[in-house]
């Protein structure tokens, strides 16, 4: 039986996060991969790039062609992972072998959530989380004219503009009353609705399909507000639920994602967890959640990785945070989603409508900053992130924070100087 | 690899160090043919900061645990384990900036035209950083590690 130190299952930012992890102070132990895709490494995030004709597949690759021979991993690629004896430390393929290992990773990520509606199994509907979606969409679109997005938060929205940029009608459909209603406020769910419908693709709220129609391919549909649409393409991009089942029914806690700690340990030990298969520490909310987001799978990744090494470390500075960008108006946002003011949260903004510009900021009780929105300039936006994480009460300067110049410059003397200590020298004069 | 420090106190806000960034990553290296001859004029990786009378001057720190890196969705940002640099890759980014999201000093600058990003790569292959060897005052100081 083949035996390795560390063992990881799955491979994208998460897997490539601990490999790096592991070997900025491990080089000597032995890693493996297990991939269910066949695939090199790959970044899902660039899906609408490639699909928009931005990069070629080479670019696709998230880490360059001799990634695993210069990291010094093993491979399994295309090998589905049937089962796992936690008590033993044993991996059982698919193909029946078993793997033993010392510390296990999990970075099975999510899996595409398929609303139930009839007809979704039809030939030309398509997710769009993984390199098999994208070599199947690139082949329907030679010939689709009428595309169908479902879901309008950020997969649907992106992949709407890249089907309107190639030249089909698009249609999006977004159950809520606005789209992206998780990470952005009214105003900002108002200022994208209005780029799309600007430029030519709608955008249906408070809507979704009522029937599909067709035989083997979708032809049409009827929206439950008794609209019917031509569509010769439907993505489905709802979004992505974790997944768990090498923890279910193990003992291993699990609440939506795989639960573990700041130390992306789960509750069976020598076995952790991280990227969007799991449910980590949120350090705005203080408690677990499944944060599906790029930034949180590499740096969970690497966390674990240190941990599984033996050097201990805690992942305390994940949350929300998403970088978007639709028709080139640029959007960030990070930590709490909140529309209006009230006993528990102060709300600072500015806007200018005419250049597309809006910067909200959210201020808990102890004025500490847990929630902003960027569109338009987006320029130093991690500054925001840092004062967050560290905790800073932001009321002394809260006004600065809606200038776009802001800077370190904008912050009071001291708490300049602390948060950039290691990077000036003072009392040289 | 060590880094860049800036002392403050004498920082006298003469922005040279952003000119002389442009020149190092422009093509010719020379500062007339930079801005009078060049097709682009490159974007200064070093921005100084301003509230008068205060200025300082700010670029990447080439963090140990760079959060930029872990927010690269295109595998353009990389830590470099032999020279310890943060490097960005121009031909795999795709200018979605997350990185600058994530940057905790506001060090990455974006190009609003072209949706690119800079960052300071230390002057690669030149001598040494320009916006050191340049600053008038010595407000800026290459800390070496050894």
């Amino acid at each position: 039986m083949r035996k390795y130190d560390y063992l990881i299952i799955g491979n994208s930012a998460a897997a490539v996060g601990c490999i790096e992890g592991i070997r900025s102070v491990d080089k000597k132990s032995t890693i493996a991969v297990i991939s269910e895709e066949k695939h090199h490494v790959y970044s899902r995030a660039l899906i609408p790039y490639y699909l928009e004709g931005k990069i070629d597949r080479d670019k696709m690759n998230y880490r360059p062609a001799g990634f695993y021979e210069q990291a010094r991993v093993s491979l399994f690629i295309n090998e589905k992972v049937n089962g796992i004896k936690y008590e033993e430390n044993k991996v059982c393929l698919s193909s029946g072998e078993f793997i033993e290992y010392g510390k296990l990773l999990l970075a099975t990520g999510g899996k595409p959530i398929i609303p139930p509606i009839k007809g979704l199994d039809k030939n030309n509907v398509f997710t769009f989380l993984s390199m098999d979606d994208v070599l199947k969409i690139e082949k329907a679109l030679s010939s689709a004219k009428n595309a169908v997005v479902l879901g309008g938060g950020v997969i649907g929205l992106m992949a709407a503009e890249v089907l309107h940029k190639k030249g089909l009608n698009v249609h999006v459909l977004e159950l809520a009353d606005r789209v992206l209603a998780p990470v952005v406020d009214e105003h900002v769910s108002c200022i994208i609705e209005k780029a799309f419908n600007e430029q030519g693709a709608s955008i249906h709220t408070s809507n979704t399909i009522q029937e599909i129609h067709g035989k083997e391919n979708v032809e049409s549909i009827t929206l439950q507000d008794g609209t019917s649409i031509p569509c010769d393409l439907l993505i489905v991009g709802v979004g992505v639920s974790p997944r768990v089942e090498l923890a279910e029914g193990t003992g291993m806690e699990v609440n939506r994602g795989i639960v573990v700690n700041k130390k992306m340990q789960t509750t069976v030990p020598g076995v952790f967890a991280c990227g969007d298969c799991a449910s980590i520490y949120d350090f705005i909310l203080g408690e677990n959640r499944p944060l599906p987001l790029w930034p949180n799978a590499y740096a969970g990744g690497r966390v674990a990785a240190f941990n599984m090494a033996g050097i201990e470390k805690e992942y305390t500075w994940g949350t929300s945070m998403n970088s978007m960008h639709f028709f080139d108006l640029n959007i960030i946002n990070a930590g709490l989603n909140i529309s209006y003011s009230n006993s528990e949260y102060e709300i600072i903004h500015t806007e200018d409508e005419n250049k597309k510009t809006y910067r909200k900021f959210v201020l808990d009780k102890n004025g500490v900053l847990v929630g902003l929105i960027l569109a338009g300039p987006i320029a130093r936006a991690g500054i925001f992130l840092n004062l967050m994480r560290k905790n800073v009460d932001v009321r002394p300067f809260k006004e600065e924070l809606l200038c776009e110049n802001f800077g370190y410059a904008s912050i009071p003397e001291e708490l300049r100087w602390t948060l950039l200590k290691d990077d000036v020298i003072l009392g040289v004069v | 690899m060590g880094k860049i420090q800036v002392k403050p106190e004498v920082c006298i806000g003469c922005h040279l160090c952003e000119i002389w960034c442009q020149v190092a990553h422009s093509k010719s290296k020379n500062i007339i043919k930079t801005f009078l001859y060049e097709k682009t004029i490159p974007m200064s990786r070093v921005v100084v900061e301003e509230n008068l009378p205060l200025t300082f001057p700010m670029q990447c720190r080439h963090c140990q645990e760079p959060d930029c890196v872990s927010a690269c969705i295109s595998g353009a940002l990389i830590k470099d384990s032999a020279s310890g640099k943060v490097i960005h890759d121009p031909s795999k980014c795709v200018g979605c900036f997350s990185c600058v999201m994530a940057c905790p000093y506001g060090n990455i600058f974006v190009n609003e035209k072209t949706r690119e990003i800079v960052k300071c790569d230390l002057c690669e292959g030149l001598d040494e950083p320009y916006c050191v060897s340049h600053c008038p005052n010595e407000a800026l100081v290459y800390v070496s590690d050894d």
